[in-house]
């Protein structure tokens, strides 16, 4: 076991990934010498050189049309879009291509493209750094779309998803970044298209991924002591959805309150929330519940903690599931 | 894998200077400038009061009164120079970084804290000043800009637009979607490259192998190079420019060259990635210090006048930081204002939840 933050142990899968397949290359804006804005990529170009680790030109739309070209030519190329709000300028590319080649190559052409961003807010960011772009993505199919949410997971995640044959879309909880855990760098993990209960509860379930997984424990925690007992189950994997692990938990509990950083209307949530109610309707004591961002742009920082479902108003979703 | 700037040019890149860093005055032969002793006097004074501007800026950061600032330390000649080359009439387009051409539009300095601060995205009504919001997204403005020049051109106006840049945002498709809407609409739009050698941790080499002036003959306008620490010469080669397009001549690019003395922004740390050697020969052609010193040599002002300059700028340090800290931040509601021209169902029901979720905790 050794001790990892989570930019740490992203950037240790990713040293495994390419340790392991020399077609693995690392692109993006200021991912070499710097080691990334965030320093997810710290130390890779100068351990694995200039061709591998790649400081790209400032432009998105050719980052992912190159890493495209390249995955035809057989490279793996794992992209790092730098912040979440900069991921548009790709989206073309993303969306049009990198989803859909496979497809129209009747399964001949396969595009093992790795796109992470960091996402979310609450680190008292500038417009375009603290946002949750993952619905647009959950909405295109050919994309396969995961969040990662401690330590742990992220090592095995990244490598799995680097080592897949499909693109994925890989979000990273830029505020948990600092986060420290425990993380066994032998062990395979869970596989990338599972979701997780991360505790097991009786009463309710509470539904999240990336930062939102932490809340959700927290607030899981301070139930607790109001002699609730609730279920965190931590999604991993957003496209596909492990509806398997959901369904049952949903079913047992009978209540299930969905919360993520994006704002509620037309966000991941009100796929869940319509997939589990089709799915546990005999079963529901009360409607799937959403806890969100409003249905406006992220604000300034100053409000951001207003913005951001937090311990209290998860708990305040959980309180009005069981007012049912 | 890198390649040398150098390449794929027949000549060594001119730059046009009307002053060199020792503070002699130079002759161009296509760019001159008839400036009254005021006129010099009142461009270093911008220079010197922009900087302290800056000074406080970054300061307050490092005491967490703003979140982040991205200081134009090094950059001030390049934004006083075309900042002053503007009329009233004509319309700026800025990125993140141009304190001091909003300094020129008179745009409120506290204004440019509260971005950074975080209780605007924006903070200032881009039609009073003719100065549109700051833009986040590299190079997004550089077609909101040329937009903007298509329409003075359609209603006849006497004025241009003018648009700034990196030399990073140069890769941008959207820079380069710019650059051939502007030809070929002839849009009267100057694009005001800052070549600051850096973007973030990247070298010009990583964006282009060729000076990136040159890059405008291949869009089919002019392209000039000009000493982005000299003041006079941004000033001189902005004027013609602006003067070219409101004329109906179309576009310019100008790549200013000059250098990031500080780090990207207060969240970065350039010595991970730069020597210090670079930075000190950039010292040597600090913007300010060349106008000193012609001003000095040639008795155009004396001890007193800099004195004066100086007190100004701790007095204007002072005003800022003040308002700076008292800037109040906005209301819980504010994040529900102006997403919609109008009322929106859904917007205003959510504030309604949210205000009586919040008086829940009051009691
Ligand atoms: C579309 C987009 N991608 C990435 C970023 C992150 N970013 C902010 S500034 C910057 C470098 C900009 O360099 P340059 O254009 O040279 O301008 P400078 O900061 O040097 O003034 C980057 C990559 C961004 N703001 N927008
Ligand atoms: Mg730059």
């Amino acid at each position: 076991m050794t001790t990892l933050t989570l930019a740490k142990a992203i950037n240790e899968g990713l040293r495994r990934s390419m340790e392991d397949n020399a077609k693995v290359l690392v692109m993006g804006e200021d991912v070499g010498k710097l080691g990334g804005v965030f320093r997810v990529t710290d130390g890779l170009q100068k351990d694995f050189g200039e061709d591998r680790v790649i400081d790209t030109p400032l432009a998105e739309s050719g980052i992912i049309g190159t890493a495209i070209g390249l995955a035809l030519r057989g490279y793996r190329p794992v992209c790092e879009i730098q912040f979440d709000g900069f991921v548009f300028p790709a989206a073309d590319q993303i969306i049009t291509q990198l989803a859909k080649m496979p497809l129209r190559s009747l399964g001949k052409i396969k595009l093992p493209v790795v796109v992470r961003i960091p996402f979310g807010g609450g680190i008292g960011a500038v417009e375009h750094h603290s946002e949750s772009p993952e619905a647009y993505f959950t909405h295109t199919a050919g994309l396969r779309v995961v969040a990662c949410s401690n330590p742990a997971d992220a090592y095995t995640m990244i490598q799995d998803a680097v080592r897949g044959d499909d693109p994925v879309i890989f979000f990273e909880p830029k505020r948990r970044y600092w986060d420290k855990a425990e993380v066994d760098l032998g062990a395979p993990g869970l596989p990338l298209d599972r979701a997780k209960i991360v505790r097991p509860g009786a009463d309710l379930t509470l539904l999240a991924y990336g930062p939102m997984v932490k809340t959700c424990l927290e607030a899981a925690a301070a139930a607790e002591e109001e002699g609730r007992d609730l279920e965190v189950v931590d999604l991993r994997s957003l496209n596909p959805l492990d509806l398997e692990v959901l369904t049952d938990s949903v079913r047992r509990t009978g209540r299930c309150v969905v919360a993520h950083e994006a704002p509620v209307f037309s966000g991941f949530g009100a796929e869940l929330a319509a997939r589990l109610t089709e799915r546990c309707f005999y079963h529901l004591e009360a409607p799937v519940l959403r806890v969100g961002g409003f249905s406006t742009p992220y604000p300034p920082s100053r409000l951001e903690d207003y913005y951001l479902p937090d311990l209290d108003r998860v708990l305040d979703a959980v309180d009005r599931s069981f007012a049912y | 894998m890198t390649a040398d700037a150098s390449h794929g040019v027949d000549t060594p890149p001119e730059l046009v200077q009307l002053l060199t860093p020792e503070g002699e005055r130079v002759e161009h032969p296509d760019y001159d400038i008839e400036l009254t002793e005021e006129e010099v006097r009142s461009l270093y004074r911008d220079l010197v009061l922009v900087r302290r501007i800056d000074l406080e800026a970054v300061a307050l950061q490092r005491q967490g009164e703003l979140g982040l600032w991205a200081s134009l330390l090094g950059q001030e000649a390049a934004q006083i120079g075309s900042g002053r080359a503007l009329t009233d009439a004509d319309m700026v387009f800025p990125t993140y970084r141009e304190h001091g051409v909003a300094w020129c539009r008179d745009v409120d300095p506290v204004k440019l804290l509260g971005l950074f601060r975080g209780v605007s995205n924006g903070g200032w009504d881009p039609a009073e000043h003719n100065f549109h919001l700051y833009t986040i997204v590299i190079g997004s403005q550089t077609l909101h800009a040329v937009g903007y020049a298509m329409g003075l051109q359609r209603d006849g106006a006497e004025a241009a637009t003018m648009v700034y840049f990196g030399d990073g945002a140069t890769s941008q498709g959207d820079v380069n979607e710019a650059f051939i809407w502007a030809s070929v609409t002839n849009a009267p739009v100057v694009f005001f490259c800052q070549n600051n050698q850096w973007a973030i941790s990247e070298p010009l080499e990583r964006q282009s192998r060729i000076p990136l002036y040159k890059r405008a003959s291949g869009f089919g306008f002019p392209g000039v190079r000009v000493d982005g620490n000299d003041v006079l010469a941004c000033l001189a080669v902005t004027r013609q420019a602006l003067r070219n397009a409101r004329e109906g001549q179309g576009p310019t690019l100008i790549e200013a060259f000059t250098y990031r003395m500080g780090a990207h922004t207060t969240s970065d740390d350039p010595s991970r990635y730069r020597l210090a050697d670079e930075l000190e020969a950039w010292k040597l052609k600090d913007p300010i210090e060349r106008v000193k010193a012609y001003l000095f040599k040639n008795r155009l002002a004396d001890q007193e006048f800099f004195e004066k300059v100086d007190a100004e700028a701790d007095a204007l340090g002072k005003d800022v930081r003040g308002r700076c800290l008292t800037l109040p931040d906005p209301p819980p509601e504010a994040i529900f204002q102006n997403v919609y021209a109008g009322p929106h169902a859904l917007i205003d029901e959510e504030r309604e939840q949210f205000l009586t979720y919040l008086a829940g905790f009051e009691r």
